[in-house]
């Protein structure tokens, strides 16, 4: 059979998927941008236009993350492994759908500080820039760095980013770990990762991470 | 090969394992690993005391080849390891094989070569192995920064001595043998988030982040880690990162007994026949030139 001719089925049929598709991805945009009619509010209300975040609210940003984090997370909102006290209402009025939906919107955008090549320094000094590249492993914390990627910038699906988020938000995600209002960690890594860090220690690696971002 | 296991005593085996410290093997395994880890009885210098000057130049990329040592020693590597893989911390964590526990103990006998090794041989047996490389020459820069980067990390250490920490804790016979199916359940479960379903590893922006655990990426046949009892004692001091310690004694035989049924880059002593290279240089807790699901480990 000429194989010309088995091809176009193949691509009538890529062709009536794509607006499909597209419309998959409008969801996503219009709960973000409006809410879903249901209860959940318009993300970027808090997470900025283009998902950014805002720095001196202390929201961090959704643009980039890995999909399977956000949904991750939305999912531990609304079964209370992860504690807040204005996402969990927000995120219990999301069906399945929804979240997946609004996952892949953004983490299909475009973020700066997630983009370039950032420097890596193993010669850290200062506390929170040393607990970032080398960690205290004899006390079992390894590095940021060592799970998080070379950069801070994330390793998906399970790693999420950690540089260039608001200081008080990655100071009130380790402290979330050690109070236990956030448990949803895969193995518990992040539980026990930040038991043995001090106060100072928490303040020191955020203010760090929060000053990092791509170049 | 694997029937080694069932005929070996447990001393017997610590004293063949190159990395393991006959002092650990005195310690009860479940009270030794769920202490917190002590570190060498002498504080181990910090980064931002490395020397300004040109000793302290080779420290520093000493420390860098460690961490990333296909960037900085990338024409010895044959893998997608790096050193800090096996040796985590920067070669600096006791219980996992620390550069200053091994300075202070070469040169030595070894079992594996049947020869006295310097430090620098014995550095560049892990690029032939461990790395599925090529040994950087003895006055290379790269074998000169590891050198001094160990040197420097030992500093103050007593030399000829058995620091506690030294390689991997030794690790007494599970109750039941390792188990090819357990130990697959115990790998989704504990390591499959960070190594990948298939022990493939992990990559961010291209570059390695979580090694792959077999397959043409990771370590060869002659490397120390391919033995079911040294990967065990490494799994059970120090995975999952951060959380050492956390896996039973059976589940961490179970699954190194899994991660090393798989294949691997051939051992480099290999001479044209896996029969007579098993026998030459695997009569050890290994499964090469075993059958696993109908073919000879070794063969590729």
């Amino acid at each position: 059979m000429n194989q010309n001719l088995t091809r176009i089925p193949l691509l009538l049929l890529a062709l009536s998927a794509s607006p499909w598709l597209c419309a998959a991805s409008a969801d996503g945009r219009t709960i973000a941008t409006q809410g879903n009619g249901k209860g959940a509010t318009a993300c970027i209300a808090c997470h900025g236009q283009h998902g950014e975040g805002n720095a001196d609210a202390g929201y961090p940003y959704l643009a980039g993350l890995p999909v399977a984090y956000i949904k991750n997370q939305l999912t531990a909102f609304s079964n209370g492994t992860r504690k807040n006290a204005v996402m969990q209402p927000i995120a219990a009025s999301l069906s399945q759908q929804d979240i997946a939906a609004v996952a892949d919107y953004f983490a299909g955008l475009t973020n700066d500080k997630l983009a370039g090549s950032a420097a890596t320094s193993t010669d850290a000094s200062g506390k929170g820039a040393v607990l970032a590249h080398n960690g205290k492993w004899v006390a079992g914390v390894p590095a940021c760095f060592r799970c998080h990627g070379a950069d801070g910038r994330g390793v998906a699906p399970h790693f999420p980013p950690v540089v260039g988020q608001p200081e008080a938000y990655v100071r009130n995600q380790l402290a979330a770990w050690q109070t236990g209002t956030r448990s949803n960690d895969p193995l518990g890594l992040m539980q026990s990762v930040v038991k043995s860090l001090s106060k100072d220690e928490i303040d020191a690696v955020a203010r760090y991470l929060a000053a990092q971002s791509g170049k | 090969m694997w029937n080694r296991f069932l005929t070996m005593s447990c001393l017997v085996t610590a004293c063949l394992l190159p990395g393991a410290t006959l002092l650990a093997a005195d310690v009860p395994h479940a009270t030794a690993l769920t202490a917190p880890i002590s570190i060498a009885p002498y504080q181990l210098p910090a980064d931002n005391t490395m020397p300004d000057d040109e000793f302290g130049k080779l420290v520093r990329l000493g420390k860098r080849i460690f961490t990333d040592t296909g960037k900085y020693a990338g024409k010895y590597v044959g893998n997608d390891l790096s050193c800090s893989n096996c040796h985590l911390d920067a070669g600096r964590l006791a219980n996992s094989a620390p550069l200053w526990a091994a300075w202070v103990k070469y040169p030595a006998w070894r079992g594996k070569n049947k020869m006295v090794n310097t430090m620098e041989q014995r550095i560049q047996g892990c690029f032939r192995y461990s790395m599925n490389g090529t040994p950087p020459p003895a006055d290379s820069d790269e074998l000169k920064a590891i050198m001094s980067y160990s040197f420097w990390l030992a500093s103050g250490a007593p030399t000829n001595t058995d620091l506690p920490g030294r390689g991997y804790p030794a690790l007494a016979k599970p109750a039941e043998p390792p188990d090819f199916e357990r130990g697959r359940k115990v790998f989704a479960r504990n390591c499959a988030l960070c190594h990948g379903a298939d022990g493939q590893g992990t990559k961010a922006d291209g570059k390695v982040v979580f090694p792959p655990l077999w397959g043409k990426g990771s370590f060869n046949w002659g490397a120390g880690m391919h033995r079911i009892n040294t990967a065990a004692s490494f799994i059970r001091a120090n995975m999952p990162l951060g959380k050492g310690g956390s896996l039973s004694l059976q589940d961490a035989w179970d699954v190194a007994y899994f991660m090393n049924s798989h294949e691997r880059p051939q051992d480099p002593r290999f001479a044209g026949d896996v029969k007579a290279t098993d026998k030459a240089f695997h009569q050890h807790q290994c499964r090469y030139g075993d059958k696993v699901g109908g073919e000879i480990l070794g063969m590729k």
